[in-house]
């Protein structure tokens, strides 16, 4: 059970409720996981405009000199080359190149802004601590998403200049008075914005966004099955400390400059992955018949051994159909791969998928 | 004839000795959008409390558990599409009988 006193409220906790959302609790907080329901809400992001508020995540910044290369110390993305503006994906890595969490960096003028996962803040403050970087967290800051082929038009009335941003570009703007620091970037697969303003302003920049007949808010269940179908890993269920990026088919994230040079948490194992592959790959799948298979399920082979376990699974609101995410043992990872599925004694036929399963939708630059 | 509420969310219609059963508008509600729904195969024995049907929403799995013991006669429907909406799937009742 979860206990009242220690489950955390979002700034929009009120607007939340009073905008009918179901709350659960996730991540130490009560969230809403749902307004009118997961399927609309998921449709309505992939045909218009859907606002998340995703508030738990940490939002950290970096300051001090060197502070790129302080931070290429765990992380095995190219900082130092991040030019001012521009994000990066990244994963902090333990010592035997498990991932801690993956997040989202930012060079900022003079300092990093980064973005972790919710449930995982805590521990990456402390793992950052111990590595001798010191994160300053942004308690106040609340951060929102508004992601769909129609945010860029609804945001570019309120914040003029957020459409000349491309994919994985931030700036600073003015957002129903406060000030905002929007990046072109989400977790859908869709062009989108994420829009971090002070907490005593989310509610103005809420409903100053619900404004526009073309935004509904969505709740955490369609932020699930919209990262799913863009084949998005979700930390805690596709990625943990057993997890390396190579494993994660996560290998982007490694820049070319550090795959040469090495000199990350866990470069060891993973550049020798990089070399020989890993034994376990992380794969999409998709499901024979309509029913879901959820994470836990058994991957088998054709004699019934165990090859590998579902880490998401669930119903694809846009395909109509059951697909999910998984760790397979690598000569099974192949798209078009027959597969097995074991859940609650039940057998299913699936089979391994390229992904993503709905195709992003980006506004990369020159595009 | 007269429909009873179960304290699992299922309900009972007694008819002429056959039993139909089905889970209330608010646990679908409350289940969210059903995406499948497996009701048991004719001819099978189920006691009372045993798992007799299965239905999923977006988000999970609910097993729903036979009110009273007797011989499934007929599964009435399975969800005939998948609902896009929840309008559409508080319509489609997830039903069996025996």
């Amino acid at each position: 059970m979860a206990d009242e006193t220690s489950t955390l409220t979002l700034p929009l906790d009120s607007w939340h409720r009073s905008h009918g959302a179901r709350m659960v609790p996730f991540a130490g907080y009560s969230m809403p996981v749902q307004y009118e329901g997961i399927i609309a809400e998921h449709l309505w992001t992939r045909e218009s405009a859907g606002l998340f508020d995703v508030s738990h995540m940490g939002q950290l910044i970096f300051r001090g000199e060197n502070v790129d290369a302080e931070l290429e110390r765990l992380l095995p993305g190219d900082l130092i080359g991040l030019k001012d503006g521009r994000l990066r994906y990244s994963l902090l890595l333990n010592e035997s190149g498990g991932i801690i969490d993956d997040l989202m960096a930012t060079r900022r003028g003079d300092h990093f802004y980064v973005v972790v996962n919710g449930a995982t803040k805590h521990g990456d403050i402390a793992a950052f601590r111990e590595a001798g970087l010191e994160p300053e967290y942004l308690e106040s800051q609340a951060l929102l998403a508004l992601q769909g082929p129609r945010a860029a038009e609804v945001l570019e009335g309120l914040a003029p200049g957020v459409s000349d941003l491309t994919f994985m570009q931030g700036g600073a703007f003015s957002l129903a008075g406060a000030d905002a620091w929007i990046s072109r970037s989400g977790y859908t697969g869709e062009d989108g914005f994420e829009i971090s303003i002070p907490a005593s302003a989310a509610e103005a920049v809420a409903d100053t966004l619900l404004e526009s007949e073309l935004v509904k808010p969505v709740g955490l269940g369609a932020r699930d099955s919209l990262r799913l179908e863009a084949g998005l890993p979700l930390y805690g269920h596709d990625l943990d400390e057993q997890t390396t990026p190579i494993m994660a088919d996560l290998g982007f994230a490694i820049s070319k400059r550090r795959r040469a040079e090495g000199g990350f948490a866990g470069a060891e194992r993973i550049l020798a992955e990089i070399e020989n592959g890993s034994i376990q790959k992380r794969i999409g799948f998709t499901v024979e018949g309509r029913q879901p298979v959820r994470e836990g399920a058994r991957i088998i082979d054709s004699e019934g051994n165990e090859v590998g376990r579902v880490t998401s699974g669930g119903f694809s609101p846009s395909l109509q159909k059951p697909i999910g995410m998984g760790y397979v043992a690598t000569a099974l990872s192949a798209p078009g791969t027959a597969l097995t599925l074991e859940q609650r004694g039940k057998l299913f036929p699936a089979e391994a998928s390229a992904t993503p399963f709905v195709l992003h939708r980006y506004h990369r630059k020159g595009a | 004839m007269s429909l009873h509420f179960t304290g699992e969310h299922e309900w009972i219609r007694l008819e002429n000795g056959i039993a139909t059963i089905g889970i209330s508008d608010h646990a679908q509600q409350a289940l969210g959008d059903i995406v499948f729904a497996e009701a048991p195969e004719g001819g099978r024995t189920l006691n009372k409390g045993d798992e007799a049907a299965v239905v999923e929403s977006v988000k999970a799995a609910s097993d729903i558990y036979a009110p009273c013991a007797g011989e499934v006669w007929r599964a009435i429907r399975r969800l005939p599409t998948i609902p896009r909406s929840s309008t559409a799937i508080r319509k489609a009742k997830a039903g069996f009988s025996r």
